[in-house]
């Protein structure tokens, strides 16, 4: 392979903090990484670029002592180094945050912030002191937060600025932020990026992993793209068009994804379809006020509203996850009850998690287990789905969804983010619901699955199956529903037409509310 | 014939299966007629043989505790179980005008495996629709399940006279004891029940994820009832064995410890604590080390006060050789041997 060219470094920091050289890596039957180099500067914000499975948490991985590599060599501040656990990582400077938040939710604020090195007297934890330093981290970053209070009380945001709290609080050289942004809004994205720039003036190398190219085009100085485990190359970030970039990165044209506004504008079009599912008052206390619904054939209703603004409360109520203790509900007509999975299931509902990891996939099953696993619980335990038709099926959505690694066999926990995604999708579309609700199918996900997985919800719409869509990016939520339903303080505040909203309308929507368009709602709860 | 034999390395199964043949190894040293065995009335006698009956209880216990373990819980009242499931089947024996008679045996054994599945119904029931943590719920019918075997044989160790009944515990078919086909009966029950169905999969499945397995529809509350059920069943069946053996129920003694006995073969063979993928292969491993090693303590000669000791640290030893550091180490160590010899096998 031909070194790719090299943009210069930087100025003032001329020598690399880290530096990765001819990193390969495998896994069995995967080569996550092939002679991949990377270097990062000190001052510098380094963006890592690439879809699921490029190899870019595989990379974070090999730097921070979780995976040992098979070849190459990493130096760090010029010496030669090989972590063996992240702790000796940590202590020599390198720190992490990862996708998905790992605290420990039964601890309090301060002791998750200081777990590892706590203030010690008379042999014990000094609880006093503890509290105070993690008061002073949460304060040097700006944030309200208790440090007494346990941390399982607060929202994921929070907990994710915590994380970071955490991992800036030890004398980092080499901060890595992976997917930090993905459950923070935009305020709190404004705020993280204060602190990395502040972190940035003190010489501390950032990477800085995500999948929002606003993002990376705002903080980042410098971009690696990885691409199938290897180096497409090292750009610096202005020199760098972003169609260029996206190029790279999935090595092909890009679909257009304003085809599939058309098209469902198109089917929009078609209307009058019959009502699926119907919901009258349905509510749950301390989780969602009692809202109406209603659901057609063949419609993409899309859920938008902050985090705990109800958008994921009502999706659980109707996927059978929680029980509503109001409102009355009929699926075609039939009064039904879904008061377990496996009812809203029966019923032909299916409700794919946000929380991908913890409530969706089972990690140390197969992909083809995985797959089944809904569909399977269905036809009960004595009717096992022949083994030829599990290979057929896990093969056939293995196809459909580009899941890789390609292999049925392989263990979900191996796969990448976005192929976990979409392994849970086909779980979903292999028990054919009629309605299927998707919460953030596309968190954490790359551009190229996040194309598949929107064109895959409109053509599953054009073929009759009625789709809930809840995602934090209103530009996915306006291109794919034909409805929109804005959730704001446990409250479904409009519930509008697909017709001339734009993002900023229903940001307005979701800041402010807009009581004139919902004027029954409005006299519903005076009375 | 590399590559199957570095599958084979790195088979969960490798350490239980090394473990049994040095302790094969060891007995042949210390006795050169280990492995012989006799036809003697046609029925066969020697170590071995005596390692798969008395063996037996044990296996048909971990087999049980391993769709038990499987879904994250583990039953601490099997050993209980077995006591109560003699007592009954003696008390009955004991109060029949005829012992013998093949039909009142019958009704012992039928009644103690009833009782058995009530037992079972009762940890079930406790862990499924309380969520009252397994080790605790089960704890309640350890300690309380002895206490009501002496409530059935009043204080007392019931001692029958029923030669039917003693076929169970120390009778031969076409030369083989009883007990062994017992054991090989319950443990294809088992994988037939749980690999040729989709049952295994399900269980694992709650095992690993129980809230993504609920999602996805699996009904783990009755997949509960059913391995806790299953595993009472088999502590009953392995109280028969064990009480047909002596003739005696001794609401004390039956089956005391074959708990850590099970829950140790299930952990040997290779099935993590923490729930998720089982393997009764391995289990059925664990327990034949777990017996072997027993035999082994009178072959070598180790005085009964130190079998205890001795016990333990050879369970030490294999779960050292099964812990992730040494897998990892043993992991590297091929890898580097892989490369030294050429880089296909690495790719392979």
């Amino acid at each position: 392979m031909t070194e790719p060219t090299r943009p210069p470094a930087p100025a003032d920091h001329p020598e690399p903090v880290v530096e990765m050289t001819d990193i390969s890596i495998s896994f069995p039957g995967v080569k996550a990484l092939d002679a991949v180099s990377f270097r990062m500067f000190p001052g510098e914000v380094h963006s890592l670029m690439g879809e699921n499975g490029a190899g870019k948490s595989t990379l974070i991985k090999a730097l921070t002592g979780v995976y040992p590599i098979d070849t190459g060599t990493i130096l760090l501040g010029g010496t030669s180094v090989q972590f063996h656990t992240t702790a000796q990582a940590q202590d020599a400077g390198i720190s992490t945050v990862y996708q998905e938040v790992n605290l420990l939710p039964n601890l309090s604020v301060a002791e998750n912030i200081m777990l590892g090195r706590e203030p010690r007297r008379f042999g014990g934890i000094d609880v006093r002191r503890m509290k105070g330093q993690a008061a002073e981290v949460l304060a040097g970053l700006g944030l309200d937060v208790d440090p007494g209070a346990l941390l399982g009380s607060h929202s994921l945001a929070i907990q994710q600025l915590i994380a970071i709290a955490r991992a800036i609080n030890v004398d980092a050289r080499v901060l890595i932020l992976d997917e930090p942004t993905s459950s923070l809004d935009a305020d709190e994205v404004a705020e993280l990026f204060r602190i990395i720039r502040a972190l940035k003036e003190s010489g501390v190398a950032i990477l800085f992993v995500s999948h929002f190219l606003d993002q990376v085009y705002e903080i980042a100085d410098r971009l690696t793209v990885l691409r199938n485990g290897r180096l497409v190359g090292e750009y610096l970030t202005p020199d760098l068009l972003r169609i260029d970039l996206v190029q790279k990165m999935i090595g092909k044209e890009i679909a257009t994804l304003e085809d599939l506004e058309q098209r469902v504008r198109e089917d929009a079009a078609a209307g009058d379809a019959t009502v699926f599912l119907r919901a009258r008052g349905l509510g749950r206390k301390g989780a969602v006020a009692p809202l109406d619904l209603t659901v057609h054939e063949g419609e993409v209703i899309g859920f938008a509203g902050l985090l705990g603004s109800g958008r994921t409360e009502i999706a659980r109520l109707l996927g059978g996850v929680d029980r509503a203790d109001s409102g009355e509900l009929t699926v075609r007509g039939e009064a039904h009850r879904l008061r377990t999975p496996r009812q809203a299931l029966s019923a032909r509902i299916a409700y794919s998690s946000e929380n991908r990891r913890t409530e969706g996939i089972v990690d140390e099953l197969t992909v083809r287990d995985n797959i089944i696993l809904a569909l399977q619980s269905d036809r009960g335990w004595l009717r096992p789905i022949p083994k030829k038709r599990q290979q057929e099926l896990a093969e056939s959505y293995i196809q459909a969804l580009n899941i890789r690694p390609a292999n049925p066999d392989a263990l979900v926990r191996n796969l990448s983010g976005g192929n976990q995604q979409k392994v849970l999708l086909a779980r979903w579309l292999a028990v054919a619901p009629r309605l299927l609700i998707l919460d953030e199918p596309t968190r954490g996900i790359d551009i190229g699955a996040k194309a598949e997985i929107q064109k895959l919800v409109v053509s599953l719409a054009e073929n009759g199956m009625s789709v809930v869509y809840i995602s934090a990016e209103l530009e996915e939520v306006l291109r794919l529903s034909h409805r929109v339903v804005v959730m704001r303080d446990r409250e479904m505040v409009a519930d509008l037409p697909n017709d001339d909203l734009t993002v900023d309308s229903l940001l307005a929507l979701i800041a402010e509310g807009d009581q004139t368009e919902l004027p029954g709602h409005e006299s519903g709860e005076r009375a | 014939m590399n590559a199957a034999l570095a599958r084979f390395v790195s088979s969960r199964l490798f350490w239980p299966i090394v473990m049994l043949l040095v302790l094969f190894l060891i007995n042949v040293v210390a006795f050169p007629g280990f492995f012989t065995i006799t036809v003697r009335d046609g029925n066969l006698y020697g170590s071995l043989i005596d390692i798969l009956r008395n063996g037996a209880p044990t296996l048909i216990i971990a087999v049980g505790m391993t769709l038990v373990i499987a879904t994250r819980g583990i039953d601490l009242s099997v050993g209980a179980v077995c006591a109560i499931s003699g007592a009954v089947a003696c008390s009955i024996l004991l109060g029949a005008s005829d012992p013998a008679h093949p039909g009142t045996v019958a009704v012992a054994v039928l009644t103690a495996i009833a009782v058995g599945l009530v037992c079972g119904l009762w940890n079930g029931f406790l862990v499924s629709v309380f969520g009252i943590q397994p080790i605790i719920a089960t704890l309640i019918l350890m300690t309380a399940g002895r206490g009501i075997a002496m409530l059935i044989t009043e204080g007392q160790i019931l001692t029958v006279n029923s030669p039917p009944f003693k076929v169970l515990g120390a009778g031969f078919w076409f030369g083989i004891p009883v007990a062994v086909y017992l054991g090989v009966f319950v443990f294809v029950i088992a994988a037939v029940l749980t690999r040729r169905t989709a049952l295994g999969m399900l269980i694992e499945s709650v095992g690993i994820n129980p809230e993504a397995s609920r999602q996805a529809g699996v009904r783990a509350r009755v997949l509960l009832f059913a391995v806790y059920t299953f595993c009472a069943l088999c502590a009953a069946v392995a109280g028969l064995i064990l009480t047909a053996n002596t003739m005696a129920a001794d609401a004390n003694n039956t089956g005391l410890f074959i708990e850590l006995d099970a829950i140790l073969a299930v952990v040997i063979g290779g099935t993590s604590l923490a729930g998720g993928r089982y393997s009764l292969t391995g289990t059925l491993i664990g327990a034949l080390v777990i017996q072997t090693l027993v035999t082994t303590v009178y072959t070598v000669g180790i005085p009964p006060i130190a079998t205890m000791v001795f016990k333990a640290a050879v369970v030490t030893v294999v779960c050292l050789l099964q812990s992730p550091t040494t897998t990892e180490a043993f992991g590297s160590f091929r890898k580097r041997l892989a490369l030294r010899s050429g880089k296909g096998v690495a790719a392979a």
